[in-house]
């Protein structure tokens, strides 16, 4: 089977390997792929929506339903994980533990028995491995809130430098991981619940749509940003560029919260007690 | 023959990108464990992720962001196609990336279940329960 397999494999790589030798070769500025559609894009960017940065122009202008869909698909797979693996029967654990704050001592509560009262000196831990580490804590503590500024600079900042919504997204969404990652996923839990989590990642694709409908009830085109001109009392170029703005804070709300839905999901197989 | 041979080698990174996709096409074929698979295609997306941005490349030019776009400069300098390179794979590359982290999401949870089904992820123990049941 192994031998099979790799006789396939070398026979795949061979034909592959005789088609390149007719590709273009590296860097040559005639290529087909460079000829067509790009020098219109580079030369009529700036000139149709104010945005030095081409790829964000293409992505979100002139290339904009392709985005939504990729959007919707991003949606669509953190559905699917919260489909798959989110489960409510709950079946208490035989023990819970709980560690006491100022000593570290780790008690052990059988199953049933619940602790009754405030006890603010003791707080719930994972079953399989919870140690306390004060220095990845303190770290990440002092990380998560300059990673997310950079996440908003990214974002917002996407018109002149590389970024945009999907980078912007994927960098806040990462904070919120590092943060159930440092501490625990109940942390991280108490800040983002789970249902203002999906409202979050569908608000991010309702966002997106909701500028093309609002371009549509304009009597423009779908996602054609030159409509909210009269809307916004700026000219068409400037419309398309905030367009723009638009569409890509939908897709880092969008991304953002579907990282964290898909996260949370699989580092607890869909019981949200306890993470990795 | 010479010929050829030479002009393959000419193609040089696409000989790369094609190895790792060969890599990550054995891996999905030959292994047996599941998450082992899905490593495997994440491989093979990472060859064709390198293949479209190497597509993109220009000799001579720079990064599509551009330059003089505001100022007194802004006026002289006539934006040239040949000086940035082509931003049409950098953004099917980039909306690919993420979807490829989510669909990993998808794959992942479905090893999961696989897990919390039959206990293993294994495909021939896997097999082993199917046809026992």
């Amino acid at each position: 089977m192994k031998k099979l397999a790799l006789i396939l494999v070398l026979l795949c790589w061979g034909f592959l390997a005789f088609a390149a030798a007719d590709f273009p070769r590296l860097g040559d500025p005639n290529s087909p792929a460079s000829t067509h559609l790009s020098p219109y894009f580079i030369e009529k960017a700036y000139e149709d929506t104010a945005t030095p940065n081409i790829v964000t122009a293409v992505l979100a202008d002139y290339r904009s339903y392709d985005t939504m869909f990729e959007t919707t698909v991003v949606f669509a797979a953190g559905v699917a994980c919260f489909l798959l693996l989110r489960f409510y029967h709950f079946s208490e654990p035989p023990s819970h533990l709980y560690r006491h704050k100022p000593s570290g001592t780790v008690i052990q509560v059988p199953r049933g028995y619940r602790l009754k009262g405030e006890h603010t000196e003791l707080e719930p831990i994972d079953r399989d491995w919870a140690p306390k580490d004060p220095i990845v804590e303190v770290a990440s503590r002092i990380l998560i809130p300059f990673i997310q500024i950079f996440a908003l600079y990214v974002v917002v900042h996407g018109h002149h430098s590389p970024g945009g919504g999907f980078q912007g997204g994927v960098i806040l969404g990462a904070s919120l991981v590092l943060l159930a990652i440092s501490r625990d996923l109940r942390t991280a839990q108490a800040t983002l619940g789970e249902s203002k989590n999906s409202i979050l990642s569908a608000l991010g694709v309702l966002i997106y749509v909701g500028v093309g409908a609002v371009t549509l009830a304009l009597g423009s085109n779908f996602l054609d940003y030159a409509a909210l001109a009269g809307l916004m009392g700026v000219d068409q170029v400037i419309a398309r560029n905030l367009g723009i703005l638009f569409v890509e804070v939908g897709v880092a709300v969008a991304v953002m919260a579907t990282m964290f839905l898909i996260y949370r999901n699989v580092a607890s197989a869909g019981a949200l007690d306890e993470g990795l | 023959m010479d010929d050829l041979l030479s002009k393959i080698a000419g193609g040089y990174n696409y000989i790369a990108y094609i190895t790792i996709m060969m890599i990550g096409l054995y891996a999905v074929i030959a292994k047996r464990n599941l998450v082992k698979k899905i490593i495997g295609m994440s491989i093979f997306q990472t060859a064709i992720i390198l293949f479209y941005i190497s597509i993109g490349a220009k000799k001579g030019a720079t990064i599509p962001i551009l330059m003089h776009d505001h100022g007194p400069e802004a006026a002289e300098h006539a934006i040239k196609a040949a000086d940035y390179i082509n931003p049409l794979p950098h953004v099917l590359m980039l909306t690919a990336i993420v979807v490829a982290v989510a669909t990993l999401g998808v794959a992942l949870s479905l090893a999961v279940k696989v897990y919390q089904r039959y206990g293993t992820l294994e495909e021939p123990e896997i097999q082993d329960q199917i046809n026992k049941s």
